[in-house]
């Protein structure tokens, strides 16, 4: 299990410092965190797309936004991943919480929790899922995604994070 | 009033200030009138223009920020108008052109005919509200609006009169990004 509070610090220190999301009960530790300080203000969204526009103009007034989700919330996005983000080179660091994963989790989650990474590949958006071997790694591939005007999507599965409820 | 006339009104009343433009016949007009490299036109991602706005406004808190948003995006994101409310950017002014109908699809109506948006603003918490249904009317509102602390609300009604022979943006999303961030800088 990784802190949330040693992962926000990974974040600050790459240089984000703009929040939004729709919680997840996987996320509650870290988006806590996040909305504790103010050197990294976190903005609650009422839905997912919402909280993607908020990024995208953040990122347009010169910010380095992180948008925080479950992966309930992929469907909500895919016309602003793909209207918006993708063909307007606008990028942001998503953080998806991956409810579902392996097919043992409450029955709403489970379609979603089969086909989000496929989602991410037909859409063309890079995404890596997260261990405690590879998260930094993962973040230094996604920065890299960042500089050339992609979003990228870190796949959080249960029990990554410590949980802060 | 036409949209036309809207939008004849209030681009001289411009400056400097970063515009966010909804998708669709918005787009389309204020280009086609006035383009200008602070203007963010949304080609797609329909109900975004709100939040994208509001995402601007609270990381330059110190540049005046506009979004031109049409009924039917608002309808479709009125949680947005939620966030702005509780967010409450001071440098925010969110214009709606109001003409009741999604005009670029073939006028189908949309529900601002009978819910009227500048309550669900004062609602929600936006601080100054305005609704002009006179050209006359919208330069003195607009001034005095762009005057006070925001979040404000300024909703122009609108007869559906777009002329579809009206061109679309012609530069790319990816131009439309690097011109918009420029001018912001």
């Amino acid at each position: 299990m990784l802190s949330s509070k040693i992962f926000s610090e990974l974040l600050s220190n790459k240089g984000f410092n703009f929040y939004a999301g729709v919680p997840c009960s996987l996320l509650s530790g870290l988006i806590r965190i996040l909305d504790d300080d103010p050197q990294t203000p976190y903005y609650p969204a009422v839905r997912e797309d919402a909280a993607v526009g908020l990024c995208a103009g953040a990122y347009l007034a010169g910010k380095r936004p992180v948008l925080l989700m479950q992966n309930s919330g992929l469907g909500y996005c895919l016309n602003a991943f793909t209207s918006l983000n993708l063909i307007y080179r606008i990028p942001a660091l998503v953080v998806m919480s991956w409810r579902g994963e392996g097919g043992k989790d409450a029955p709403e989650h489970i379609i979603m929790g089969e086909i989000n990474q496929k989602l991410l590949q037909t859409i063309g958006m890079e995404y890596s899922v997260i261990s405690a071997d590879n998260y930094e790694a993962s973040l230094d591939k996604a920065l890299q995604k960042i500089n050339e005007g992609l979003p990228y999507t870190l796949l959080v599965g249960k029990g990554f994070f410590d949980e802060g409820h | 009033m036409k949209g036309t006339d809207a939008f004849k009104e209030i681009i001289p009343l411009l400056t400097d200030e970063p515009v966010i433009h909804a998708n669709g016949f918005i787009c389309r007009e204020s280009f086609n009138l006035k383009d200008r490299e602070g203007n963010f036109y949304m080609i797609g991602s329909m109900g975004l223009a709100s939040s994208i706005g509001l995402g601007v406004a609270l990381s330059r808190p110190d540049q005046k920020t506009f979004i031109m948003d049409g009924d039917g995006n608002v309808l479709m994101s009125m949680g947005t108008l939620a966030m702005i409310g509780a967010a409450a950017p001071r440098n925010l002014l969110h214009i709606v052109i109001d003409n009741e109908v999604y005009e670029s699809t073939g006028r189908q109506g949309t529900l601002s005919n009978s819910v009227a948006l500048e309550e669900v603003a004062k609602s929600v918490g936006y601080t100054h509200i305005k609704r002009v249904t006179e050209k006359e009317q919208i330069k003195p509102a607009f001034q005095e609006l762009i005057g006070r602390e925001g979040p404000s609300f300024l909703l122009i009604k609108v007869e559906p009169s777009f002329d579809k022979a009206t061109g679309r943006v012609h530069h790319t999303p990816e131009e439309i990004t690097s011109r918009f961030m420029k001018s912001l800088r």
